[in-house]
């Protein structure tokens, strides 16, 4: 990789300062995927401020209703949870899908969010669930937050802190995976929350994470995989590559979709 | 960026001043001459350079060797004990025939035994998801799979 | 604790070379340090098929820490381009085309990844920011990746030299007779498909050090690869023409293989010639990236296939139509692969007696093709056990049956397709095969999974293939330009402990124990006190290494006849000692005895007289005990066996299940069964790769290779197979002392044609293009609805 300056702060506040005073660095969480990107020379930030040393940020915390989970939180810590899976046990399960075991070690939440891979799976939890995502200026709604493929509401050297998320009465996620990158070629989280149902789905759009209106309303109606019979997002919508042409990403959304409403 | 960084490895202190851009598994291999630990992709994906950070399995090729400042590292040199009886893990690789280019070798241990941190007696199945971030061209992982199972037994 | 064995061949001893592999000790290429070394990085062509117009390499060279930036511009003329060992004559009697391979790209890029330039530096970071400071004008050409595309008219030529792309078309068989026999067939059945392009992936990346001696303008290259000799001979006397004396090739421990590290690449010859150049020792280490588009890769057939056969199933002829990718440039075997070691195994294990088939052989804007785990042989199992078990479909005719109808079963038996097969029993695999994958359950099996929406599905593949390579004189005739013996060294040192050098290399095979084993057996002495060494042409006298399943066939038997040399020497050192004639002497169990008595002399004993030779007829035998034998095989070995796939697809997503693999097989005598199983795992793991998960792929139009990494390209991990059903049946090879067959290629030659079958009669259909990935599956199965 290309050299860098490197910082290493202790609080949000320091971590922002210093990214503000380099526009072309970049914040480093977990690291999977950015310094991957920067060892292919894909990326080469001129800073990077390291957020493993912020104990601000790794905080898990949950009560009835939330489960706050800090952008530091690594995906296995999420797996393990036991705070989680009491309350959102489909979160844990999906965070125990990402990647493998080492990189579950290592990636964040935080990270995963803000890249905003269109394959990636905490996307789909964070839509799927209508979850809040917490910045150092503000906290965006989840639909509000995702804007594209590997965009997102943030601005300049805005941070990620933490996500929270409202409790759900049943949840699930559902992944069929690609077997050479373990990303999601589609990925299907349902949840019944207070606000009505959602489903979520990444690995598949054109534009990223997105929602299902149809399965929604048919789910809202009737909570059960045959409410989702012949409800199938257009083939237009969706991405085809040498893994999954969109037609049969079509075809798997309603599948998985119908098999996370028979497990939530 | 030149920075000095100072960590544990395999028990003994060791420091040395590095520019920002080192790998952990560069530091481990050109610094340290810790060879075993292998690098088999530029994706982090084939494993060969998992190690013990704290404890926990990660691939050393897809973390900074700034980032392990201050904490305790493991290699594969540092399973064996000094008199050379090897670690359970090293030995039921050995004696279920887990390993033959012994490239992925290094990787493939260091996974199995961060795996006992939090799978005490796996299934089979288990420990195949388990191994989902460790390649191996050579033994089509049957061997893999009965090591890793009999040495989290003799580990507990 | 082997001491003890009664005798090793045969046992399951854990391997010597372990203690290092798992204490992190071993040795492989990048792990080599010399001082003063420099690091190279290879700039590569972006683009598949390229004019080059200029390469500019001034800023380049000045940026920091860089030693020297090499172009092909720079290659002197006295330096030739990478050699093909292997010629093909076509059908028109005209030799193959050969179009030049620079070790550095000349007038034109070829395909994605072709070498440019090297930039030496101090570092590989600062190769590397130099490199990204060259700059080359490319004038963008059409490129083909596809043979189909390839052979089109007015194709893009990949060179000027075979304007219509074509390598070389070539035939085997009695065309007549097969025409004649389809033309009575009572059943013709007829496969189209693709023998997917596969990358090897050996998890070591190719790697080499160079360096340069000023003393005495010598060399010595470490790098990572299967055959050192040939590496060194091909380099010295046909690229660089150095003197081959002059060259050392070291080949340390070695990270898998599987035919990628035959070959003489460019990257380590630029090193080489580079090394004298710069005065400092060069260190190059592929990054996967690199051995994405630069590695060979392996298979790349397109095939019409079509089996004729009576009524009552009776196999008839077989008549094949291939068109083989060649890649860019002709790698160093790649001629011989669709053709030697691919026609000649369409017999397979029956009773054809008639077959022609006609190979084309295309260059495309590709990585170079090459051998591949089974090589040729995989290839043609699948045209073979494809066809088979579809016939049997088509003819609903049980897939064990169609295969008893034809077996062949008296030995020697002569082939329509040039081989003679010394010894086999392949209904012993089959029954083996069936057993243990208790196929008179299956229906029950099946009828099960159906009520869960899962459809299940058994394959077979009766695979046969030609192993240890090979009779020189007749590889030769075929047109291999070297010959394919082996050689070995025994070393009895004075204290009767032993180091057994072998021109075999293993690079993850286990010979270090096997080869102690044989010699241990023979010699009576223990197996740790016997050290095998191999991979460096400073050491050993020869070697042609690595590669088809040779090893203990060839190389093992060059040991063997060293050391009925030590023993013969032996012999007539005891008979002095014992004053006796030295027929009256008989070796046995590490001991010389006068027969008839209890008068002995133990092995060590008469190393030590060898070394000492005080009591000695030296008038008559030399002092020492070292012997050195080469053997050239007779004939090819012949493993067969039976693999069974049962596999389990998911109806609403075509996700597909190994959920048992079972494997029979017949290797001749085993040496050490455990490394056997071994060797038999891998190989079936790889073979499922290729049928579920791998697949090289470029795009057609833009020529870019789009599985350039593991993000794209799906390797098997440890979720993705089974645990294996494996056992042998053994009819001992009839023309090697040890009675061996080699069992390295097995499982992926036999694998692909029994899972794709297995899918096949899942669904319900004719034929899945492999690898059958999930939604080719899913379409399929819609197919059906």
């Amino acid at each position: 990789m290309k050299s860098f300056g490197f910082y290493e702060p202790t609080s949000v506040r320091k971590a922002t300062q210093i990214a503000a005073d380099h526009p072309d660095g970049k914040y480093l969480a977990g690291g999977q995927t950015l310094l991957a990107a920067m060892k292919l020379r894909l990326a080469a930030p001129s800073d990077l401020v390291d957020l493993n040393a912020v104990p601000e940020m790794k905080k898990i915390e949950a009560d009835a209703s939330t489960v706050t989970v800090g952008a530091m939180a690594r995906h296995a810590e999420v797996a393990a949870s036991k705070e989680i899976a009491t309350r959102i046990k489909a979160l844990a399960d999906l965070a125990g899908m990402i990647g493998d075991r080492q990189v579950r070690n290592r990636g964040t939440i935080g990270g995963s969010v803000a890249n905003n891979d269109p394959a990636a799976d905490y996307p789909a939890a964070v839509l799927g669930l209508g979850a809040t995502i917490v910045t150092d200026k503000r906290k965006i709604a989840a639909d509000e937050f995702f804007k594209g493929v590997f965009q997102t509401a943030l601005d300049g050297t805005e941070l990620v802190t933490a996500v929270s998320f409202p409790v759900p009465k049943k949840a699930a996620y559902m992944k069929f995976r690609n077997p050479a990158s373990r990303f999601a070629i589609v990925g299907v989280f349902v949840a019944q929350t207070a606000s009505g149902v959602r489903v979520a789905v990444t690995g598949a759009g054109s534009k990223g994470v997105f929602r299902v209106k149809a399965m929604e309303d048919a789910l809202a109606k009737s909570w059960s995989p045959d409410a989702l019979k012949g409800i199938a997002v257009p083939a237009s919508q969706l991405v085809s590559d040498i893994h999954a042409s969109a037609e049969y990403r079509s075809h798997l959304i309603t599948v998985m979709a119908q098999r996370a409403v028979a497990s939530a | 960026m030149k920075m000095s960084v100072a960590m544990t490895v395999n028990g003994k202190p060791v420091s040395a001043e590095i520019e920002a851009r080192t790998l952990l598994v560069e530091f481990i291999r050109e610094k340290l001459l810790l060879t075993g630990t292998h690098v088999g992709c530029d994706t982090a994906q084939c494993g060969a350079c998992t190690i013990l950070v704290d404890g926990k399995a990660v691939k050393s090729c897809n973390m900074l060797a700034i980032q392990a400042h201050n904490a305790k590292i493991t290699t594969i040199e540092g399973l064996a004990k000094a008199n050379g009886d090897l670690h359970p893990m090293q030995e039921a690789f050995r004696q279920h025939h887990g390993l033959q280019c012994g490239f992925c070798t290094p990787g493939m241990v260091m996974s199995a035994v961060g795996l006992a941190e939090t799978a005490k007696s796996p299934t089979e199945a288990q420990i195949r998801d388990a191994l989902d971030g460790n390649f191996c061209r050579c033994t089509g992982y049957h061997n893999i799979v009965k090591a890793v199972k009999a040495g989290l037994e003799n580990m507990a | 604790m082997t001491d003890t064995l009664a005798r090793p061949i045969g046992a399951r001893i854990t391997r010597k070379e372990d203690a290092r592999f798992l204490t992190g000790a071993g040795q492989y290429t990048d792990d080599v340090t010399l001082a003063n070394q420099s690091y190279a990085y290879f700039l590569r062509s972006p683009l598949a098929h390229a004019r080059i117009k200029s390469i500019r390499t001034d800023k380049a060279k000045a940026s920091p820490g860089v030693v020297a930036v090499y172009t092909g511009a720079d290659l002197p003329a006295t330096v030739g381009g990478l050699p093909c060992g292997w010629l093909i004559t076509g059908t028109d009697g005209k030799p193959m085309k050969e179009p030049k391979h620079p070790l550095l790209a000349q007038g034109k890029v070829r395909h994605v990844g072709d070498q440019v330039a090297i930039v030496i530096a101090d570092s590989l970071e600062q190769a590397k920011d130099a490199a990204e400071k060259i700059e080359v004008d490319y004038e963008e050409l059409p490129a083909v990746v596809d043979v189909r595309d390839a052979i089109k008219k007015g194709a893009p030529a990949v060179h000027d030299e075979a304007p219509d792309n074509i390598c070389y078309v070539w035939a085997l068989g009695d065309k007549g007779a097969v025409d004649a026999a389809f033309a009575k067939a009572a059943h013709v059945t007829t496969l189209e498909f693709v023998n997917n392009r596969l990358i090897p992936n050996a998890i070591e990346p190719r790697a080499c050090n160079a360096q340069h001696a000023r003393a005495d303008d010598s060399y010595t290259l470490y790098v990572s690869n299967q055959n050192p000799h040939v590496e060194r001979l091909l380099m010295t006397a046909f690229v660089l023409g150095l003197p081959e004396h002059k060259v050392r090739v070291i080949a340390p421990d070695v990270g898998g293989g599987f035919g990628s590290k035959i070959y003489l690449y460019a990257e380590e010859t630029v090193c080489v010639w580079a090394s004298k150049l710069v005065g400092r020792p060069i260190k190059w280490t592929a990054d996967r990236s690199e051995a994405f588009m630069s590695d060979a890769h392996g298979r790349d057939h397109v095939t019409k296939a079509e089996l004729a056969l009576d009524k009552d199933g009776k196999f008839l002829a077989m008549r094949v139509k291939t068109h083989a990718a060649m890649g860019a440039y002709l790698s160093t075997f790649a001629s011989c692969i669709p053709t030697i070691l691919y026609a000649t195994l369409l017999a397979g294990q029956y009773t054809t007696p008639a077959i022609h088939c006609e190979v084309t052989a295309v260059f495309t804007n590709t990585a170079p093709v090459d051998a591949y785990r089974g090589a040729g042989r995989p290839e043609a199992t699948y045209v073979v056990e494809r066809l088979v078990s579809t016939a049997a479909t088509e003819m609903k005719i049980a897939q064990d049956d169609i295969r008893r109808r034809n077996f062949i079963r008296t030995f020697p038996y002569q082939t329509p397709v040039a081989l003679q097969y010394d010894i086999g029993d392949y209904d012993a695999c089959l029954d083996g095969a069936m057993k243990m994958a208790d196929v008179t359950g299956f229906a029950a099996r099946k009828a099960a999974a159906a009520k869960e929406g899962k459809l299940r599905g058994l394959g077979y593949a009766s695979y046969i293939e030609a192993c240890g390579l090979a009779p020189s004189n007749v590889a030769g005739a075929l047109g291999a330009r070297a010959g394919l013996f082996e050689a070995g060294e025994v070393r009895v040192h004075p204290t009767g402990k032993v180091t057994v050098f072998t021109g075999s290399h293993s690079h993850g095979q286990g010979h270090e124990t096997t080869f102690a084993q044989v010699v241990a057996d023979r010699l009576g002495i223990g197996v740790d006190d016997i050290d095998v060494v191999h991979g460096d042409t400073g050491r050993i006298p020869f070697g042609m290494g690595t590669y088809g399943s040779r090893s203990l066939a060839v190389g093992g038997t060059a040991i063997v006849k060293a050391v009925d040399k030590i023993v013969a020497k032996g012999r007539k050192i005891a008979a002095h000692l014992m004053e006796v004639s030295d027929t009256d002497v008989e070796f046995k169990d590490g001991k010389f005895t006068v027969k008839g008595t209890d008068k002995s002399k133990a092995f060590a004993e008469i190393a030590l007289t060898a070394y000492v030779p005080h009591n000695y007829p030296l008038d008559k035998l030399e002092p020492g005990l070292d012997e050195t034998a080469f053997y050239d095989p007779t004939n090819f070995t012949y493993p067969a066996g039976t693999h069974i796939c049962e596999v389990e697809i998911d109806s609403q997503t075509g996700e597909t299940k190994i959920v048992s693999f079972t494997a029979c097989d017949d290797f001749g005598n085993i040496v050490n069964p455990m490394i056997v199983e071994g060797q038999v795992h891998g190989g079936l793991t790889q073979g499922i790769g290729q049928a579920l998960l791998e697949g090289c792929v470029y795009d057609r139009e833009s020529g870019g290779l789009v599985t350039a990494s593991y993000m794209d390209y799906a390797m098997p991990r440890a979720a993705d197979v089974p645990s294996f059903k494996v056992d042998t049946r053994v009819t001992p090879c009839t023309h090697n002392p040890l009675g061996v067959k080699g069992c390295g290629e097995a499982g992926a030659i036999g694998a692909p044609a029994a899972v794709m079958s297995a899918i096949c009669d899942a669904v319900g259909v004719k034929d899945v293009e492999m690898p059958a990935t999930s939604e080719r599956v899913w379409r399929a199965i819609h197919s059906k609805k």
